[in-house]
């Protein structure tokens, strides 16, 4: 449901570019130096949220990371003459130049998303750099917030529930804590086979600029395709949500909790492993993942947390995403030990 | 002209890498406290400053460093507090994943996660830092108050945590560690270096925690094989806080007045401390005791050293299953020391101890046994040998300087 919403958004945005008026090109010097204090420094949205330049590239992943039930509308600005690589897991390797643009807000009236903040990742000689703006009132133009900021927001997620949460804008380093490998910044979405295009023809135009693997990429389960086997659809989850900090290379390498790798009856997945550094988020229990015996898995005693000492992910969530946690609940429960 | 581009690049990498140009970020308490400090936290540069004033920060979220070099300054432990009691998100007060930093003279109070952690920051100093959970011991406080981790060189010096619900000054999967001259009190456990290597602690006061000083190894961790630790000099006294960790953690099974424990480990050095009025041991030594599944981690203690140390009057009110019963047993009061009986085998002895200490031995007979099983009897562990060379152990010389 999510997923078509945002689609559908997405391509009304791109008919819209078309409508406006033509576009001032982005600004190269903005996305390549320093750190423009507005985002219309830049020149990606030409007076509005919903105006983005109509050399913006919009996309979508199959399997999107949480965030408070907001939508989120991603784009891709390319330099001139860029080409693209894709590595053998997919992951896209972009140029010197390349920004990728993302959007959160919940859905306003008619079908328009009501945004917040626009985040912006540059790649640059010395390596990606994260930004966060924040939108004003009037949404002319969002401002640079490094340190992050507040705001009190009011929204009604898919099952009708009614949520007034403290909507957190991450700052500058808390977006390097997801979007870190190795303690260096990189993009964590946009691995090909993941992406979604649905704008006509930009998969095809954007594959044409890039060198691909020698081997088949294939697509990972939705995880909310009921018709899909659910351990993939569990293992999509995890990857999706956990697996930017908890593999070997992220910001949770301590634990020893992998869920960029395979999902199964590993002491990585959590399969009867004893949490080492949770603390009082281990709930009393005994085992990250309890094969059978979701209630009493630490994993999901997390994920059902909003308190800032248990819940999973550590930022970026002030809600209970209901339906993923189901997921994961479902998968525990219907593995019975090995 | 390629020749002058060159010079100038070189004169501009130069000019970068000089710390002459430090500056100094000052940061007061009050309205916008959240916003402004963590700004100064983005914003300085390696080699810069950022100084607290005195008062009371009142604090929403988590706050973060990732940048090199940077110093952060207080008031003083009881002047500068930075108060997450009405924190919203974030697994700690603050978080510093950069390497050379120095964070000194300052409070962290009440936060919902752990204190301040330090994660793949290398060369890390703690200096008359306090992390308090100002209600006293309970289950709702974070887990770690100071807890560097997956680091190289870490100092922790004057500091002082109580009411952990883990453990108050935690090092793991770290090496090049000294913990010294501190305090920790009404934490589950007070000072406990887990899955390390090469790290002295000394001169701390250790008391009213659930356990003093733990010395662990955990399987199924990138890090494991810990070892190379020294504890000397210090006062591990009256340990007698009932354990309030929430259950499945591994300090949840640490008995009541436990002085020293050291699980699964190797080369640990006990010297010139005094261990006293800890009722259920005043030195344990054990296994791993849960089943695992890990073909690189070992369970056995090897070559714990208990040398000249001054034993008190512990062991007497032991948190063990039928203690009273085994106290009788011994005549009153448990022997000192207590081994499992457990060791890997071959050539490689689990605890060698001062002629002059008694022990007491549960004679289990394989990794996982239970308790109930034991067949407790007297202590016969072999002296020890010469001393070690601990020249590697320890924070390197470098972070001393950061003192001044």
């Amino acid at each position: 449901m999510i997923a078509r919403l945002a689609l559908a958004a997405s391509l009304a945005l791109a008919t819209a570019a078309v409508a406006a008026p033509r576009p001032a090109p982005v600004d190269q010097a903005a996305v390549l130096e320093g750190m423009p204090r507005s985002l219309s420094d830049y020149g990606f949205f030409l007076g509005g949220p919903d105006h983005p330049a109509e050399t913006l590239i919009p996309y979508a992943l199959r399997n999107p990371l949480f965030s408070d039930y907001a939508e989120k509308h991603r784009f891709i600005h390319l330099p001139d003459g860029a080409r693209l690589t894709v590595g053998p897991d997919g992951r896209v390797d972009f140029p010197v130049g390349t920004a990728l643009i993302k959007s959160f807000g919940y859905d306003g009236e008619g079908g328009t998303l009501d945004v917040i903040e626009t985040r912006v990742l540059l790649r640059r000689e010395d390596g990606w750099l994260a930004l966060p703006y924040v939108w004003n009132q009037d949404h002319s133009d969002a401002a640079l917030k490094v340190a992050g900021t507040r705001i009190p927001v009011a929204f009604t997620d898919p099952s009708g529930e009614a949520h007034r949460i403290s909507y957190a804008v991450p700052n500058k380093n808390q977006c390097k804590q997801c979007h870190s490998r190795n303690g260096v910044i990189a993009p964590i979405g946009p691995v090909w086979q993941e992406m979604v295009f649905p704008r006509e023809g930009d998969r095809e135009r954007v594959a044409e600029r890039t060198s691909f693997p020698p081997n088949t990429l294939s697509p990972s389960a939705r995880w909310d395709d009921p018709d899909a086997p659910i351990a993939a659809r569990a293992g999509s989850y995890l990857r999706a949500n956990c697996a930017h900090c908890h593999s070997r290379e992220g910001a949770a390498s301590n634990s020893g909790l992998y869920y960029d790798e395979a999902l199964g009856p590993y002491a990585v997945s959590g399969w009867r492993k004893r949490p080492v550094a949770a603390g009082r988020a281990s709930g009393g229990f005994e085992y990250v993942v309890d094969p059978g015996k979701p209630s009493q898995s630490i994993l999901i005693h997390r994920m059902k947390s909003v308190d800032p000492g248990i819940a999973m992910p550590e930022i970026g969530r002030a809600t209970v995403h209901k339906e993923g946690v189901a997921v994961v609940e479902e998968w525990i429960g219907t593995e019975t030990g090995r | 002209m390629h020749k002058s581009l060159f010079a100038a690049a070189a004169l501009t990498a130069l000019v970068a890498a000089t710390p002459a140009l430090a500056e100094t970020h000052r940061v007061s308490p009050g309205e916008g406290a959240q916003e402004r400090l963590q700004e100064a936290l983005i914003l300085a540069e390696p080699g810069d400053e950022v100084l607290l004033d005195a008062g009371r920060y009142a604090l929403t979220d988590g706050l973060s460093l990732d940048v090199d070099g940077v110093t952060v300054r207080g008031a003083g432990p009881a002047a500068t507090i930075l108060d997450f009691s009405t924190q919203q998100a974030a697994g700690e007060g603050l978080l510093v994943t950069s390497d050379d930093v120095t964070l000194r003279d300052f409070a962290v109070e009440n936060p919902k996660g752990d204190g301040i952690k330090s994660k793949d920051a290398d060369n890390i100093v703690y200096y008359r830092i306090r992390v308090t959970w100002t209600g006293g011991p309970a289950a709702t406080n974070g887990a770690y108050g100071i807890y560097p981790v997956e680091s190289t060189g870490v100092l922790v010096d004057a500091s002082e945590v109580s009411g952990a619900s883990d453990a108050g000054i935690y090092v793991g999967q770290s090496s090049k560690i000294t913990v010294r001259n501190s305090v920790a009190s009404e934490n589950v456990a007070g000072i406990e270096i887990e899955n390390s290597r090469d790290a002295i602690v000394e001169g701390n006061f250790v008391t009213r925690n659930t356990g003093g000083i733990l010395v662990f190894d955990l399987p199924n961790l990138p890090v494991m094989g810990g070892g190379n630790v020294l504890i000397r000099n210090n006062l591990v006294i009256a340990n007698d806080t009932d354990n309030f960790a929430p259950e499945g953690n591994i300090v949840a099974s640490v008995r009541r007045g436990t002085g020293v424990m050291v699980m699964a480990n190797e080369n640990v050095w006990l010297q010139d401390n005094v261990l006293t009025d800890n009722a259920t041991a005043e030195v344990m030594v054990i296994a791993y005791p849960l089943s695992f599944d890990d073909p690189d981690y070992n369970p056995y203690p090897r070559d714990v050293v208990v040398a000249t140390n001054t034993l008190g009057e512990g062991s007497d009110n032991p948190d063990i299953e039928g203690g009273e019963m085994l106290a009788a047993a011994f005549g009153g009061k448990l022997p000192p020391i207590l081994w499992d009986g457990l060791s890997e085998g071959g050539d490689r002895t689990a605890l060698m101890v001062h002629p002059d200490y008694a022990g007491w031995t549960l004679n289990l007979q394989r990794q996982g046994q239970r308790l109930e099983e034991a067949q407790p009897g007297p202590l016969d562990a072999p002296a020890y040998g010469q001393g070690w060379n601990i020249d590697d152990w320890g924070a390197p010389a470098e972070l001393e300087a950061r003192l001044k």
